[in-house]
């Protein structure tokens, strides 16, 4: 019984409420049990929301009796949200210590419009500090374990949040993605991740990291469970002028690839450290996709090769900025004992900010400051403007491309924290999807000994149909669908 | 340059200004912003207290506001614009930078006539206001403790700068006189100097007459009225030219003005320049305006006050000088033209708002209609001019001309004027022998009748009987 509710789809879930197989109370109750029995080993949540959940639930229950007309595809389902979305009188933290014991006032818009469908709240999931890294382990508080195998990790930032529905300890999640934050950790747990087009949903309340690259999306088991998710945190928000109006068009989720040209980037399969078992896993799912009546196209994007180098401007830059409000002044971290503003200041930030984040704030302010701005952030800003222009050229042969999500399956917890760059490769073939603001998904293909692989679609501008269209015809054509780790 | 030191200096003079817009609602926020006398941070949200996640939305009223107002600048509006932020750390600015906009202001080039001279304006730009640090004790070295007030965080704030073109303190003060007035006539700032709504501060500096070169500038900062820029300004030519003359070298750095002491001093060297590490706001995106939205906002323009000063020398025969005080005050000038249009004479009319009204100006008129009765009535000579005063009193605490005249006439009755003249003439002989020494002197004896006549006496009436007696 319990693992039917823990191991299940949204979609499957959605029926049992509506059916009255099980209650909203039941399966809150079942995955309390879960988190309770595997998060001692996993650790994917920072902290747990019971009271507001059994509220939530409750309510969820009364909008099932009142009818099922009109009900909500979310109404009753638990979810877990990352660390970095503010949710209105929870601790967020965004996984650092400068913000510890902080209770927003208000819900990010994400956070809003899961509640208003009824979602179920299970508790705020462990990231890397300030979404920067690729392994949660710069997390101010525990590193997360993958669940497919506790030794490795689970993937960055957002690997609470993928772990999370990995293991059972929740139906899907939201994360944010700003080099891959979604869609590398989906991989390496196996779990259906998502970002839309650049302000396809709100940044509203999403604790910023580098604003320019910031996205928010959903961890799934299921492409379709993805599209329910998506529907409901995308959309205009007149509280985020970077949010665009535009509709959200999913009806041909399922029209399969046939007659559709995917595009297989030349530079993405040839980046340094691409692990043998995921070079089969994606060249497996590519027949299947060729099977299902896709044509394969080859495609390059010349400026892959400096993505990386300009993110690590860009990105930094604007974290400098973002997170100089973090000052001990209002809330959060704060040295009561400081003798001067400058000495608070000085004193809140060192032993707030873990050692990543301190270096990419000095990274970033280096790179801003006056007779180096024009060599290094406008360089970095032309670069991206090449790597948005590869990719405009690539989308006129093709409607999508088809590439691995990580060059790695997951790695050993350790393995890469004290070699940083090695650390910043695990997002080499995601921030250009970033950089460029295009739809990214990565969803898993077959596993090589027992550690999961992702598949990435990248999609044109406002077409986020197409990637899902893909990603749902591999599916179906495959039979490989994200499955709960055996914990 | 009236500065009594050896060499003829010429003083440059260029303006920052910085002008609280009059929207209700803060720059990218909808908090209000009538704080003024509030408690502190209880107009807060959490996009001007600088909270996480938080995002800034453009206030549009303050787009418009700038817009019309660099247009009243004469400036050229730039078609694409953008934000930028610029990052410092102070506790009164609470996200640590500062929404401002860099090298691609709203709008350049403009200009604005001050003494019929015209002063370059190099950028009209719009961004955010800080917070207000409240001191313990008011003075920030001896302060224990201070606190953050957010309340005036995030209003909107539109950056004036003008060219180095203006050459004495005089000027200076003109130019602010001149901008306020501006900006009140089209409504886009309150620009009370007193209430912080207009801050202006001056880069000074100053060279041999005839010299091309500019010399080293210092800014000056905590000016808080019109007479303190004047007196700022005055000292710090004084200052740099006491300095250079004595063979010193002036300092570029920033000084503040002490009201108190009437002298400035250094605040902050240039050593210590901050690097502001302008860069795009990523959180908004760039703007263009539409040439249609433009024209509908250069249409809305009300007459501004250079030209409605032309307007009442040409039409009214006012001075120059006199036109300048009235335009000063939007509402002034309004009140004048009214109450010609009662059928009050011009120079009376003038005289009456420069003389009785705009020395305690402060935002309430007398209705146009009693005031001009009361004007026409001193021109007849039925009330004289304390009667007037005690009027026009009256009529500024709400009463009609009926109800504020009422009882005050002027003694214009030659007989009966003539029986108190003669009571004070033979009550007096001592102030009337004093006359005979000093026939200059009649003034004593004019107040003594008005003081008889409990104030109703024509004085003019009273001086002709007075004479005709004493000099008979």
């Amino acid at each position: 019984m319990s693992e039917e509710l823990t191991h299940a789809t949204i979609a499957e879930l959605h029926g049992r409420l509506r059916r009255k197989e099980v209650s909203a109370v039941e399966l809150l109750e079942a995955h309390e049990k879960r988190i309770d029995a595997v998060d001692g080993e996993v650790k994917a949540y920072l902290r747990r929301t019971p009271e507001l959940a059994r509220r939530q639930a409750e309510e969820a229950d009364r909008r099932l009796a009142a009818g099922d007309h009109g009900v909500h595809p979310l109404t009753g389902i638990p979810v877990a949200i990352k660390d970095v979305f503010c949710t209105k009188d929870v601790e967020t933290t965004a996984g650092s210590r400068i913000l510890a014991g902080f209770k927003p006032p208000y819900d990010a818009t994400a956070v809003a419009r899961l509640r208003e469908a009824g979602a179920v709240f299970l508790g705020m999931t462990n990231c890397d500090e300030f979404a920067m890294g690729s392994s949660t382990e710069n997390s101010g508080y525990w590193p997360t374990h993958n669940p497919w195998d506790s030794t490795r990790v689970p993937g960055g930032s957002s690997g609470g949040s993928a772990a999370a529905v990995a293991a059972g300890e929740a139906v899907f999640s939201i994360g944010s993605d700003t080099g891959g934050s979604i869609r590398q950790p989906a991989a390496l747990t196996g779990t259906v991740g998502f970002k839309g087009t650049y302000g396809r949903v709100s940044r509203h309340g999403l604790i910023a990291f580098a604003s320019s690259l910031d996205h928010v999306g959903p961890f799934t088991r299921s492409i379709d469970d993805c599209a329910t998710v998506l529907g409901t945190l995308a959309g205009h928000d007149p509280l985020d002028s970077t949010c665009f109006d535009r509709p959200l068009d999913l009806s041909t989720l399922n029209d399969g690839v046939k007659g559709l040209k995917l595009g297989l980037p030349r530079e993405y399969f040839e980046v340094a450290g691409m692990e043998e078992g995921v070079k089969r896993s994606i060249a497996e799912a590519i027949d299947v996709l060729k099977e299902a009546g896709a044509e394969l196209v080859e495609v390059s994007l010349p400026h892959t090769d400096y993505g990386l180098a300009a993110y690590y401007i860009v990105a930094p830059a604007e974290c400098s900025s973002n997170l100089a409000r973090y000052d001990g002044v209002r809330y959060g971290l704060s040295d009561p004992k400081a003798e001067t503003v400058l000495e608070n200041y000085l004193n809140t930030r060192r032993e707030g900010f873990g050692a990543e984040v301190r270096r990419r704030l000095m990274l970033g302010t280096y790179a801003l400051s006056s007779g180096y701005y024009d060599a290094y952030y406008l360089k970095a800003m032309k670069v991206r403007t090449l790597i948005k222009r590869d990719f405009d050229e690539a989308f006129q042969k093709c409607d999508a491309i088809v590439s691995a999500t990580s060059p790695t399956v997951a790695f050993k917890i350790g393995e890469k924290t004290g070699d940083p760059l090695a650390m910043y490769l695990c997002d080499v073939l995601t921030l250009g999807a970033d950089l460029a603001g295009l739809p990214g998904l990565s969803l898993p293909s077959r596993a090589e000994d027992g550690l999961p692989v992702g598949l990435q679609v990248i999609s044109p501008q406002f077409r986020e149909d197409l990637a899902l269209q893909v990603g749902r015809a591999y599916e179906m054509a495959s039979g490989v669908l994200a499955e709960v780790a055996p914990l | 340059m009236s500065v009594d030191t050896k060499t003829d200096w010429e003083a440059v003079i260029g303006m920052e200004v910085h002008v609280q817009l009059a929207t209700r609602s803060k720059m990218f926020c909808g908090c209000s912003t009538d704080y003024l006398g509030q408690p502190p941070n209880t107009h807060t949200c959490p996009v001007c207290l600088g909270l996480p996640g938080s995002l800034p939305v453009i206030n549009r009223r303050a787009v418009e506001l700038l817009l019309t107002s660099a247009m009243a600048l004469n400036c050229e509006v730039q078609e694409f614009t953008k934000f930028d932020r610029k990052n410092y750390f102070y506790p009164d600015l609470p996200k640590g930078y500062q929404v401002s906009q860099y090298d691609l202001p709203m709008s350049r080039h403009g200009w604005i006539e001050v003494g019929g001279k015209r002063v370059r304006i190099t950028r009209v730009h719009l961004e955010e206001d800080t917070g207000k640090l409240v001191h313990a004790g008011d003075a920030l070295q001896s302060a224990e403790t201070s606190f953050v007030d957010l309340n005036r965080s995030g209003t909107p704030l539109m950056e004036i700068v003008s060219e180095p073109d203006l050459r004495s303190a005089t000027e200076a003060r003109d130019f602010a006189v001149e901008l306020r007035a501006l900006l009140r006539t089209i409504g886009a700032s309150e620009a009370d100097m007193e209430k912080g709504h207009l801050r202006a501060e001056a880069n000074v500096s100053i060279r041999p007459h005839g010299s091309d070169e500019l010399g080293v500038k210092t800014e000056l900062k905590n000016i808080n009225s019109f007479r303190a820029l004047q007196r700022a300004v005055d000292f710090e030519l004084r200052r740099q030219a006491e300095v250079l003359e004595s063979g010193g070298k002036v300092v570029q750095e920033t000084r503040g003005w002490s009201e108190p002491e009437q002298r400035t001093f250094s605040q902050r060297t240039k050593e210590f320049a901050q690097d502001y590490r302008y860069f795009p706001e990523p959180d908004l995106p760039p703007l263009s305006f539409e040439r249609a939205h433009l024209d509908a906002l250069a249409k809305e323009l009300p007459e501004l006050p250079a030209a409605r000063r032309a307007r009442l020398v040409a039409r009214h025969g006012l001075s120059a000088y006199d036109a300048a005080l009235l335009t000063a005050e939007a509402e002034l000038a309004t009140l004048f033209e009214q109450v010609v249009g009662h059928g009050a004479e011009a120079k009376p009319a003038a005289n009456w708002i420069i003389g009785e009204i705009l020395p305690a100006y402060s935002g309430s008129l007398p209705a146009a209609g009693g005031f001009a009765a009361l004007v026409k009535g001193i021109a007849a000579g039925t009330f004289n001019r304390e009667q007037g005063r005690t009027i026009l009193g009256r009529l500024l605490d709400g009463a009609g001309f009926e109800e504020a005249s009422a009882g005050l006439s002027q003694l214009s009755d030659q007989g009966e004027l003539a029986a108190i003249v003669d009571r004070v003439l033979v009550e007096n002989p001592k102030i009337v022998a004093d006359y005979r020494a000093n026939p200059s002197a009649i003034g004593p004896l004019v107040g003594l009748v008005m003081k008889a006549s409990g104030g109703t006496a024509n004085p003019g009436l009273a001086r002709e009987l007075l004479k005709d007696r004493l000099d008979r």
